[in-house]
């Protein structure tokens, strides 16, 4: 493709050895708006992050309207014309709209920045959003997330961009304004800028993009135009077929009357805007998963029930409490105890330079304690019971938990919560960035604790594992339950069609 | 959204200033009227020569903590411009201009050091200037084992009264009794150096990108990286006006005291005040909100405090007391911000 503004050769990206993206070809055409498609994981935040000088790849080349180039820095990449809205935000908070707009190139005058010019400048750019009701002056901090994703794009728009990267740039907007920036867009195109458009939804992508490229497990697999496929064969290109890993056996679904006890119960859970509504219930000896694509609200979920928002709306029933725990020691307390395997296990997880027996212990002091004071002994059986059932492999409790790997940082993690001996645990995402073969612990540990009576709420970003593991599946989408899925009616088209909350049957 | 009128959009953004203010002002004319001899030139002399020093290095403490850090130097190359100055403020006049000259650049290129530890060494602000800060007592210690020194009689009657008192030692403007100075004449000299500093380093400094550039790392370090912002050149600046602005603390105290003093305790006690004067004058320690005008009014605020001791005839020994419990009020107001937290994990990011 010689008529590519930019171009992409063999481009490769590996994080601690694990392949994000590899041997990518990609080119995008002025005047186009290019939607890229695929699952979580997929690679194609990595790729727009190569693009934008925030990565540097570990392989391949980068041309740029034909000429070899490199971006050791989002400036670098800026000054080359292309520009990316990140999905979150580049905006800072305790600064004018204005001064945000303009923030590395100012109107200047005598050397200083002419803030007159400045809040003109935003007038105008603001104006071209139809954004006039943003004041220049106002921080960034007072206005609300759909104002700032206006104020983001207004800022891209003042760069002069040869090629404009939307990173899910219409997630918080409202439907006025993604009408805009559709206007928008087809301005850009008629000026022959081109677009990189990332989004999960399937109908903007249809109504906005006249070209689409699939990627899956960090590999381009096909572009093609508008019109060329359907939309079930997009989805089944973003899925593949590859081969995932084992996952033990799940019971025969049971008749409801024979189901365990309903531990918890929720009824149009609110928070924010980020949850409008959500229902869910938790039995006794079920593993229940959460779906959906990133960010649609399961990770706030695994929060509330955990106590740590605040202000959540709803009706719960928890084990006969009438309320949501107030905070994380009240949550792991009580008659019915909550554990959460959180997200990011380096920062809420672990203490990374700490002993793994401290780690493991941090949860549940008070099982270990004499008084007021920890007993040794007790701490030390516990401790090894517990790397004993979960075989973790280490050398000595005593080091440090970074010197684990990955995958076992994330047992004691999971250790961690099981030693407070929980009624129902929250998986957020436990195997991400883990090993084929931890993966496969997990899910058999997964089930040996359901079958113990205990309720089990899952969420992964994986398709695969939600279909493996999970007795019932609820997917969400914009803060809301959109399908719940039970037994053998879980499978990765009918999961992938609810994630992107289009209408396709399951067949 | 409706949009505010400018006034009540500024009181907005700026409650924390404008709250500073409002304190120092009703603090001020309140003692003023206890004062027997208040409102008169000689108590406004008096009382800016005592927070001149801390209003200078309270503004150089702000630079550090708008990036969101902490600058434990600031004190200590107060110290050592102080010591530097008690030498080089002698002789003729193109001499003393070359010791003032000197000075500031001693301050100047100190912060620029500390700059260049914080960013290109990688270490925290508040330990790499805990470090440089007893290099730089040790260094004062070296100009000037005990206290003393030599500093130019005129120059430190001149500076440190009335602009009057100003042109009378020098023969400028008819000594002092030119018709057009008589509405200036009363003016104290360091007010008007203060706001000179003021005026035309801190708001040029503000309108660059530079400046603009600190704020933003001190808001959102990342969003600033993603704007292609120059993180290490609004770092570096940050420190090195933060030394210069110590340098002019150093330089004036020297100037008031006609001596230089290498002294430990009181170095300590500047650096722990400018960060109670930084925090009174509506700065964010988390960083990325407030202004060196803030803390110039954080720094009076303090002395006008410690002024009530001498005409209330409160026993000194509560002074300590009393400024901790204004300090605690003060910056309780900013807690109010984990109220309004919706996610309980975002009070420990």
């Amino acid at each position: 493709m010689s008529d590519a503004i930019v171009e992409y050769r063999g481009i490769s990206k590996f994080f601690a050895g694990i392949r994000a993206l590899e041997d990518v070809d990609f080119a995008c055409r002025p005047g186009s708006i290019h939607a890229i498609l695929g699952e979580n994981g997929a690679g194609k935040s990595t790729l727009i992050k190569i693009m934008a000088g925030v990565l540097q790849p570990d392989a391949g080349q980068m041309l740029l309207e034909g000429k070899p180039v490199t971006f050791p820095t989002p400036q670098a990449a800026n000054d080359a014309g292309i520009v990316c809205m990140f999905q979150e935000l580049s905006l800072v908070p305790d600064l004018s709209v204005a001064d945000n707009i303009s923030i590395s190139k100012p109107p200047r005058r005598f050397g200083l920045i002419d803030r007159r010019a400045q809040v003109a400048r935003a007038e105008e750019l603001l104006a071209q959003v139809r954004c006039e009701d943003i004041d220049p002056n106002a921080l960034v901090r007072e206005l609300s997330l759909s104002r700032r994703q206006m104020v983001e794009i207004a800022k891209a728009i003042g760069r002069d961009p040869k090629v404009l990267i939307l990173d899910e740039a219409t997630s918080a907007l409202t439907s006025r304004d993604v009408q805009t920036v559709y206007d928008l867009l087809a301005e850009l195109k008629a000026k022959g800028i081109a677009s990189l458009f990332i989004s999960h939804r399937m109908h903007e992508v249809d109504a906005l993009c006249d070209t689409l490229s699939v990627f899956r497990n960090g590999q381009h697999i096909e572009t093609f135009a508008k019109g060329e496929k359907s939309e079930r064969e997009i989805v089944r290109l973003m899925i593949g077929r590859d081969v995932e890993a084992q996952f033990p056996p799940k019971p025969a679904p049971k008749p409801v009357e024979e189901r365990g006890e309903e531990l918890l119960s929720v009824r149009g859970l609110k928070w924010g805007n980020r949850l409008n509504g959500i229902d869910l219930s938790l039995r006794r000896g079920e593993i229940v998963g959460l779906g959906g694509l990133d960010g649609q609200g399961q990770k706030e979920l695994l929060l509330a029930l955990f106590g740590v928002l605040r202000d959540v709306e709803g009706e719960f029933l928890i084990g006969g409490r009438k309320r949501l725990a107030s905070s994380p020691a009240a949550a792991k307390s009580g008659r019915t105890r909550i554990a959460l395997v959180p997200e990011d296990r380096k920062t809420e997880g672990l203490m990374l330079g700490m002993p793994i027996a401290d780690n493991l212990l941090a949860a549940s002091f008070s099982k270990i304690s004499r008084g007021p004071l920890i007993d040794p002994l007790l701490a030390r059986k516990a401790v090894d019971e517990e790397i004993e059932r979960l075989r973790i492999k280490i050398g000595s409790s005593a080091d440090p938990v970074m010197t684990l790997s990955g995958g076992n940082q994330q047992k004691v993690v999971i250790a961690k919560w099981l030693m407070t001996d929980p009624d129902i645990i929250l998986l957020n995402d436990p195997t991400r960035g883990i090993d084929v073969g931890t993966k496969q612990e997990i899910y058999r540990l997964m089930r040996e604790l359901a079958n113990e009576g205990k309720a089990i709420l899952f969420y992964s970003s994986d398709y695969a594992e939600l279909i493996g593991c999970c007795d019932r599946v609820s997917v969400l989408y914009a803060g809301r339950v959109v399908s719940e899925q039970e037994g053998d009616a879980i499978t990765e088209e009918s999961l992938v069609a609810a994630s992107l909350n289009i209408g396709i049957e399951a067949a | 959204m409706m949009r505010k009128a400018s006034w009540q959009r500024w009181l907005y953004q700026n409650v924390g200033f404008a709250t500073a203010v409002l304190l120092l002002t009703v603090l001020y004319l309140t003692y003023n009227m206890l004062h027997p001899r208040g409102f008169s030139s000689a108590v406004a002399i008096q009382n800016s020569n005592e927070a001149a020093a801390i209003a200078f290095v309270a503004m150089a403490q702000t630079l550090p903590v708008l990036l969101g850090g902490l600058d434990l130097s600031v004190g200590a190359v107060m110290t050592l411009t102080n010591c530097v100055a008690s030498e080089l403020l002698n002789g003729p006049a193109w001499q003393i201009l070359l010791g003032m000259f000197l000075t500031l650049l001693t301050g100047t290129a100190f912060g620029f050091m500390n700059g260049c530890i914080v960013v290109y060494g990688r270490i925290q602000p508040i330990i790499a200037t805990l470090a440089t800060g007893a290099i730089a007592i040790g260094l004062a210690l070296l100009i000037r084992p005990k206290p003393g020194g030599n500093v130019d009689d005129d120059l430190s009657w001149a500076l440190t009264n009335s602009v009057y008192d100003f042109a009378d030692t020098y023969g400028l403007a008819e000594g002092g009794d030119a018709w057009w100075l008589r509405p200036f004449a009363d003016i104290p000299v360091p007010v008007i150096l203060i706001v000179f500093v003021a005026v035309a380093v801190w708001v040029p400094f503000r309108r660059s990108v530079t400046g603009r550039t600190v704020y933003a790392i001190g808001s959102a370090e990342g969003a600033a990286y993603m704007s292609g912002l120059p993180i290490d050149r609004a770092k570096i600046a940050a420190f090195t006006l933060g030394g210069f602005f110590a340098a002019c603390g150093g330089l004036y105290l020297a100037i008031q005291t006609s001596s230089g003093n290498a002294d430990i305790q009181q170095a300590g006690a500047y650096t722990l005040n400018s960060i109670a004067a930084v925090v009174l004058g509506g700065t964010s320690l988390l960083g990325g909100v407030g202004s060196a005008i803030g803390s110039l009014v954080g720094a009076m605020i303090l002395r006008v405090i410690s002024f009530y001791f001498r005409i209330l005839d409160i026993d000194p020994l509560l002074q300590p007391l009393i400024e901790g419990v204004v300090l605690l009020v003060a910056v309780s107001f900013g807690a109010f911000r984990t109220l309004r937290v919706k996610n309980q994990l975002d009070l420990f990011r």
